[in-house]
């Protein structure tokens, strides 16, 4: 079933995706006034009825195990039953597949406003060498902007978003326009001591959390939970600091449920209209556009991309270099956590603060030659977080036996344990690419999406690197690390885990060799832009949301800009 | 219904909250509202999926397993997910005729039936991985379910919550650790 409405309206920006960057670029088009038209895989969203923010496990039946127990057979939602995010590791009739000898795991949230209703919160800023990694170490390439091109960007996002955070004068973590972070938790102060010790600097956190009334929502109510989605918006999501304020213009049509199957190209090479599968009634749609700004994640936007073939673009829209899905990379990923006993009881009382660390450890040794290329940054846990399903299981197995004995060691362990997780740069590789796989299509009958992953030494030198960093901060605070003895390969995180993938369709200077300019404009189709993490060149050791929303929105200006020139 | 109780929660946060930071007492009212609406619904369970024998069997199970259990609704918790998930069931109803059997093999009578002190005697042997033998495996399996999902309800229950502490999951006006337990702590630590 294919359908057309005549006379059906020409949006000057069709957006696909309504996460971080579509959110952005949706927020920031409706606000000069453009008719823009957002596409959504998923359905749409009532935070207040959605999220389960403030709800106790004991207000559901299953307690967050999930119908029949499912956690308990490794089946439950991932990161719990009250996460906001709509999705997981699998979709339903949306499978991707994974080639011989590679391993990927790929996380995707169908719903308005994407993996930001769920997300760490994590805002970091790139440094200014993090644009520029060929020219420091001649590995990789270098960004086609500068630090200076996207610094107002970052100004712009963080006052808008609001994040927490303080200036420190750090080269490897650029201060911004920041907003007060709360104090430390006891275990957060005993790291801070650990790591000025060994000093590594241990910095408040820098996290899209509001803690003061910003822009019509309130400041934090300190629940901690902001990975179960905020009903008062007081943490980032795009849904509801970007795409329901947006709605509000007037000028954007929100599309849910409508899963983008090609870019629909004329004789001149331009997209006209974007096909898409309303997926209510697995009928095939069309909407008409000037331009289209891609925003469906890193590996849909690639997907969708190489699905898009015609005359003169038999190897994908905007393919010309050969080069759209090649240079995928994740951020590695470790972790590690002990029991201190110096929190053996404390004092009880209430910590929940905002829904994530209060201070992290931003890379410390950039001006240092270490054994690996690049860096990591350290984020921190630990705390007398929400009892829940399975919080328990370490002390059931260690302690064992039942009756009083078995509480008590579960009393005395409650709050007692820290954790340490590095997320740090992978250097893109040949061997780690995404392509459509020609066996598989989902069930609209869209090709799906094969990964390629390989990490190489540079990575799991650093996860070692890692690993010796975290006992000692461990043993410095006077806990004691369980020897682990497996290979590196099996400590590493598996690519995707770390939910940080970018780079598949890349900006840089030659069009031979990345599909997008310095603008995160397609080369070959100058009605194409691409606002999420493809365009990104490296994957830098700081969660990538901030530079989305940045880089978007400085997409959008120009979008807006050339269109007002007439130039698009 | 606890639905209905918490959208007037939500309500409570969000009025106050746009009009500034959250007054303390419609923080409380918060807390108090949410403990409220999670008390159980009370009357007499009827099991779902397990005999009213196997049940009975759980509950004495159960709180032997953490005094106490019955209040945090674990056997209850335990037969809902069994009556979703024939895998779970199984585990149940095949581990409480375990139980039965051993009981019976040694002291002529199941497992509810048998004195507190035989009780004690089989599952000190069931606690512990230490004694799997071929005779004991199945049973030590069972036993490490039963005490993983005892555990489980009790803590996330409210009256675990109370008992170990935990004072969070509600809207607070402003975050502050208390310098006791920070003196506590460093007080204990390599950094005193």
């Amino acid at each position: 079933m294919f359908q057309i409405t005549r006379g059906a309206p020409v949006y000057d920006v069709v957006i696909i995706g309504s996460g971080a960057g579509g959110g952005t670029v949706t927020k920031v088009l409706a606000d000069k006034g453009i008719n823009v038209a957002l596409l959504e895989a998923g359905p749409g969203l009532n935070p207040e009825k959605d999220f389960k923010m403030l709800e106790w496990p004991y207000q559901v039946p299953h307690r967050g195990a999930g119908e029949g127990g499912a956690s308990y057979f490794g089946k439950g939602r991932a990161f719990g039953f009250f996460s906001a995010h709509a999705g997981g590791w699998q979709l339903e009739g949306e499978p991707y597949t994974v080639a011989e000898g590679s391993k990927f795991n790929w996380f995707r949230s169908r719903i308005v406003g994407g993996r930001t209703n769920h997300y760490g919160r994590i805002s970091l800023r790139y440094a200014d060498y993090d644009l520029k990694p060929y020219s420091r170490d001649g590995i990789g390439s270098d960004w086609p902007i500068s630090y200076e091109d996207i610094a107002p960007y970052y100004d712009k996002a963080e006052a808008f978003i609001g994040v927490t955070g303080s200036k420190e004068g750090i080269r490897s973590a650029p201060d911004g326009v920041f907003q007060k972070c709360p104090p430390p938790r006891v275990h957060e102060v005993l790291i801070k001591k650990a790591s000025d010790k060994l000093g590594i600097p241990c910095i408040p956190n820098r996290l899209a959390v509001i803690t003061q009334p910003t822009n019509g929502r309130p400041a934090c109510h300190y629940c901690g939970q902001c990975g179960r989605g905020c009903i008062p918006a007081s943490n980032y999501s795009s849904s509801q600091v970007q795409v329901f304020p947006a709605m509000k213009t007037g000028k954007v049509t929100l599309i849910t449920n409508a899963m983008a199957r090609e870019l629909i190209t004329n004789d001149e090479g331009k997209v006209t209209a974007v096909s898409y599968v309303d997926k209510l009634t697995r009928t095939e749609k069309q909407i008409k556009c000037r331009t289209v700004m891609l925003a469906a994640s890193c590996c849909e936007s690639t997907r969708l991309l190489l699905n898009s073939k015609g005359k003169g673009h038999e190897n994908g829209l905007g393919n010309s270099s050969g080069t759209v899905g090649k240079y995928l990379t994740d951020n590695t990923g470790f972790g590690l956590g002990a029991r201190i006993p110096a929190l053996e009881g404390m004092p009880r009382h209430n910590n929940d603060g905002m829904g994530g660390a209060h201070l992290y450890m931003p890379w410390w040794l950039w001006d240092k030659k270490t054994d690996f290329p690049r860096g990591y940054h350290i984020e921190i846990g630990g705390g007398y977080n929400m009892p829940g399903i399975g919080s328990f299981a370490g002390v059931c197995r260690q302690h064992e036996g039942y009756g009083d004995s078995l509480k008590k060691a579960i009393y005395d362990d409650f709050g007692t344990h820290v954790s340490f997780a590095g997320r740090g740069e992978m250097i893109p590789n040949k061997d780690t690419f995404c392509e459509i796989d020609p066996n598989v299509v989902d069930k609209y009958g869209i090709p799906v999406l094969r990964f390629h992953y390989k990490w190489t030494d540079a990575e799991y030198k650093q996860v070692q690197h890692m690993e010796k960093t975290f006992t000692d901060l461990i043993e410095t605070m006077g806990g004691t690390v369980v020897k682990n003895n497996r290979p590196v390969e099996d400590k590493i995180s598996t690519g995707g885990d770390i939910i940080h993938e970018v780079g598949a369709i890349r900006m840089g200077d030659d069009p031979k060799t990345s599909p997008l300019n310095k603008y995160c404009q397609s080369n070959d189709v100058k009605n194409v832009f691409v606002a999420d993490a493809a365009p990104f060149v490296s994957n830098p050791d700081k969660n990538p949301t901030l530079t989305i929303v940045a880089l978007a929105w400085r997409t959008a200006d120009y979008l807006a800009e050339e269109m007002r020139k007439g130039n698009v | 219904m606890p639905i209905t109780t918490r959208r007037d929660i939500l309500g409570t946060i969000a009025s106050a909250a746009l009009l500034g930071p959250l007054a303390a007492d419609a923080a409380q009212h918060v807390h108090e509202e949410a403990a409220k609406s999670a008390v159980a619904t009370g009357g007499v369970y009827k099991p779902k999926a397990l005999t009213a024998h196997e049940f009975d069997t759980l509950k004495t199970l159960c709180e032997i397993i953490l005094p106490g259990a019955s209040k945090g609704g674990a056997a209850e918790f335990i037969d809902l997910l069994s009556s979703q998930n024939p895998e779970m069931l199984a585990i149940y109803t095949g581990g409480i005729a375990w139980l039965d059997e051993a009981m019976k093999h040694h002291h002529q009578t199941d497992f509810l039936s048998a004195k507190p002190e035989h009780r004690t005697e089989l599952l000190d042997v069931l606690a512990y991985r230490k004694n799997r033998t071929d005779h004991t495996a199945a049973g030590i399996r069972f036993f490490d379910w039963a005490r993983r999902m005892t555990v489980d309800a009790y803590y996330t229950s409210a009256a675990g919550m109370k008992e170990i502490g935990y004072s969070g999951n509600r809207a607070v006006r402003e975050f502050k650790t208390p310098q006791e337990a920070i003196d506590y702590a460093i007080k204990r630590s390599p950094f005193a």
